[in-house]
């Protein structure tokens, strides 16, 4: 059992969970909010049309937030077991971040949530729409805490040394490090985005089964008018999480932008294959001098390079595809947004092919956060902390044989689960708010 | 004064992992009882345990959690020695923690399969959670015997918390589950038994410091206090689910509250043959125990948090207490 099989391992694993876990916070964090405008609909107006709609979307988000929690109970255990080294050397930081995420978050939202599901009857209204308000408050704290620490981990701030051991000289530096800011407003609109498609297109889902159904035609719009909001706000924040990231991680940009050598003037690559084992790009389309004006606002400025970073340089393929990947469904994903809400005015019913088109998109947002999640991680490697500690110092001393058996334990689980979830989701939206 | 961070966070720990036993341990047993109910008792047990199974799974988190961060050498330790019994538990929690969100919303064979998966996922995990128990009170000891004693301890898990769930389901329901889960939980004293009495002799058969900390007179005489308590706690659960069975109504907590006195005093058992090691005879508390800084920092959180943690758990059992009511999302 070699060392480079057990931390392919590990990496497999932990990269399974935590890439399955991730999509359904990432849906749930601004479901919890929508849920709570429904119910606030409710209470204001009475209509049965928006508790039915309150109705389908909470068995939506607690057949989500059960996945999530399932998933994440998981990682709480794989932190430990798969990277032993990660808490022994940061574990002073990482540690009361997730405690904290524990105490405020998880306790708050779960148990509210019990209230907010079973409790419509038992409890005043105005107790109810609190308890959906606290489970919607719950998964944004929760947020909160874990992209502080993924932060922290990206762009280091705010620690010191006692003898050996790395911990935290200023909790306020270390929570609100450099890039945590953009990196949490950016992540709380990829939610709001993964959400409002995720209602709009299980509502055009409904239609198309349907024909009529005014439940449905409700929540089309709102999701189109949210995503419609929230996509060039993303595009603004996403830019400026970018260039931040170019101050602090600068060889995860050369990476994104497929740079390899250091020099002035340097082109912008629109498309081409990088080629890490030859450091270069195959069958590149550039813009001369682009990449210096759109980092430096300055065609002739510097532009540092894969080659500068060497050995602790990330894989450029992955980063510059990924990194695609997410632009280009973001994209379409603004696209989609402004024709739907084009299309919905005045009460309109879109057409069929529109529809369609809709429901294609329903899980658009997971995909960009997929991808986006890619990106910022696999653009930090070898790193797990940025200047701190490396992936292969952390790995620990579980067997191959074991993180076999168990990652085939896990592919199977989620798999079966994933399936069930996504057959569900259809089977209520197809059903409507009517069931 | 100053405040002994090490023993602080090894108590709220200890909490923590109790809370956990005993709020998951009653929603697993009631898991592993379903194939003994009929359709409509199955959808009673449920919804009893519906609106609280998420928050108590949750005290697993905070309870592993204050391992990996207050104790983090131990965590590495501890869990790198049950890595599989871990996982099996971690599957077992996903099948079942899913398989009830899934149950309500299928129709047909699909609900068949998802009764069975959230009985097998129940089953799994408390199974595996009593075989981390039986290998950790034995200090992770190779060999057959000590594998043959983690499977029984396992297995008295399993009836333990068949016991929780069935109390659990004495207290919230009436008529004939209420009679049923009687029968089932003098099945699951006599699990309880079993188990707390293995634990017992197996901790200090394995190891000589606790066998000097229990049998070192005069103090072994105040500490049979321990298992005496132990013994009339399942003498009530036994005489309560009695008089209950006669069709005397009022006590319908006093089995619940005598399985919990249970599970306390057992856990308070194991805690004093341990104290101060957290993983046996190997690492203390102190040796294992993170940064003093980190330390602090999280004690200041527990501190705001948790009358608020407890004030809002409470309110959530005010609200769904009394009997039952089948029917999903109100």
């Amino acid at each position: 059992m070699d060392t480079a099989e057990a931390l392919f391992l590990a990496r497999a694993q932990f990269g399974l969970n935590i890439g399955f876990h991730i999509l359904f916070p990432s849906l749930t964090i601004a479901l919890g909010w929508l849920l709570l405008y429904f119910r606030i609909r409710y209470a204001r107006s009475g209509d049965p049309a928006w508790l039915a709609t309150y109705k389908l979307w909470t068995k939506v988000f607690a057949l989500s937030f059960a996945m999530g929690v399932v998933t994440g109970i998981t990682m709480s255990f794989q932190f430990g077991t798969n990277w032993p080294g990660y808490m022994l050397r940061v574990g002073n930081i990482a540690g009361p971040l997730l405690a904290y995420e524990v105490l405020t978050a998880f306790f708050l939202e779960a148990t509210f949530l019990g209230v907010m599901l079973f409790g419509m009857n038992r409890v005043p209204g105005w107790l109810h729409v609190f308890s959906a308000a606290m489970v919607a408050v719950g998964t944004t704290i929760s947020a909160f805490w874990i992209l502080a620490l993924n932060s922290w981990m990206q762009t280091p701030a705010g620690h010191a040394m006692d003898g050996s051991q790395i911990i935290a000289g200023d909790w306020l530096q270390v929570i609100f490090n450099p890039s945590f800011p953009y990196r949490f407003t950016h992540m709380l609109l990829a939610s709001g985005l993964t959400a409002s498609f995720v209602v709009a297109g299980l509502s055009a889902w409904r239609l198309l089964r349907a024909g009529e159904d005014a439940s449905a035609r409700n929540t089309l719009r709102t999701g189109l008018v949210l995503a419609a909001v929230l996509a060039p706000l993303q595009i603004v924040v996403g830019d400026l999480h970018g260039l931040n990231t170019l101050e602090h991680q600068p060889a995860k940009i050369a990476a994104i932008e497929a740079i390899w050598k250091t020099g002035k003037g340097v082109p912008l690559v629109l498309f081409a294959v990088p080629d890490d084992e030859r450091r270069r790009n195959d069958f590149a389309i550039e813009i001369p001098k682009g990449a210096s004006l759109v980092l430096r606002h300055d065609a002739e400025a510097e532009v540092q390079g894969i080659e500068a970073f060497v050995p602790d340089a990330p894989p450029v393929a992955p980063v510059f595809f990924a990194f695609r990947v997410m632009v280009g469904t973001g994209v379409l994903m603004l696209l989609a947004a402004w024709s739907g809400v084009w299309a919905t005015r005045r009460g309109m019913l879109p057409q069929r092919w529109m529809l369609w088109t809709f429901s294609g998109f329903t899980f658009a947002g997971w995909i960009a956060t997929l991808a986006g999640w890619l990106v910022t991680e696999i653009g930090r490697q070898p790193w797990l902390v940025t200047g701190i500690l490396r992936i292969r110092e952390a790995v620990g001393g579980i067997s191959g044989a074991q993180l076999g058996a168990s990652l085939t334990g896990y592919i199977i689980t989620y798999t079966v689960m994933l399936i069930a979830y996504l057959v569900v989701l259809t089977h209520l939206a197809g059903k409507g708010a009517n069931a | 004064m100053s405040l002994d961070l090490p023993l602080a966070f090894a108590a709220l720990m200890g909490l923590a992992i109790l809370m956990y036993v005993v709020l998951d341990g009653y929603d697993l047993g009631v898991g592993m009882l379903m194939p003994a109910a009929d359709e409509r008792e199955q959808e009673l047990m449920v919804a009893s345990i519906g609106p609280f199974w998420d928050a108590n799974e949750t005290w697993l988190v905070l309870g592993v959690g204050i391992l990996l961060v207050a104790f983090p050498a131990a965590h590495g330790l501890v869990l790198g020695a049950l890595y599989l019994p871990v996982a099996a538990m971690l599957v077992g929690l996903m099948l079942r923690g899913v398989a009830f969100e899934f149950r309500v919303k299928a129709e047909g064979w699909h609900r068949g399969l998802w009764n069975w998966l959230f009985w097998f996922g129940s089953f799994l995990a408390s199974f595996a959670q009593g075989l981390m128990l039986g290998r950790y009170v034995t200090g992770f000891h190779p060999g057959f015997g000590y594998y043959l004693f983690a499977m029984l301890v396992g297995a008295s898990l399993c009836g333990g918390y068949v016991l929780l769930g069935s109390t659990w389901l004495i207290l919230k329901t009436e008529g004939a589950l209420q009679r049923k889960a009687l029968a089932w939980a003098r099945w699951g004293l006599l699990w309880v038994a079993l188990g707390v009495a293995l634990v017992s002799l197996a901790t200090p058969l394995v190891s000589h410091t606790v066998q000097a900390k229990w049998f070192d007179f005069p103090r072994t005489l105040a500490l049979m206090l321990l298992p005496l308590a132990t013994v009339a706690a399942g003498w009530m659960v036994w005489a309560a689910t009695g008089r209950l069975k006669r069709g005397e109504r009022e006590f319908d907590w006093m089995p619940l509250a005598a399985t919990v006195a249970i599970f306390a005093l057992a856990f308070a058992g194991l805690a004093y043959s341990l104290f101060p090691y957290v993983v046996i005879d190997r690492m203390t508390i102190r040796e294992a125990a993170a940064h003093p800084s980190a330390l602090k920092f999280m004690l200041v959180g527990v501190a705001v948090v948790f009358p608020f943690l407890v004030a809002y758990t409470v309110f959530a059992y005010r609200v769904f207490r009394g009997k039952a009511r089948a029917g999903q999302y109100e």
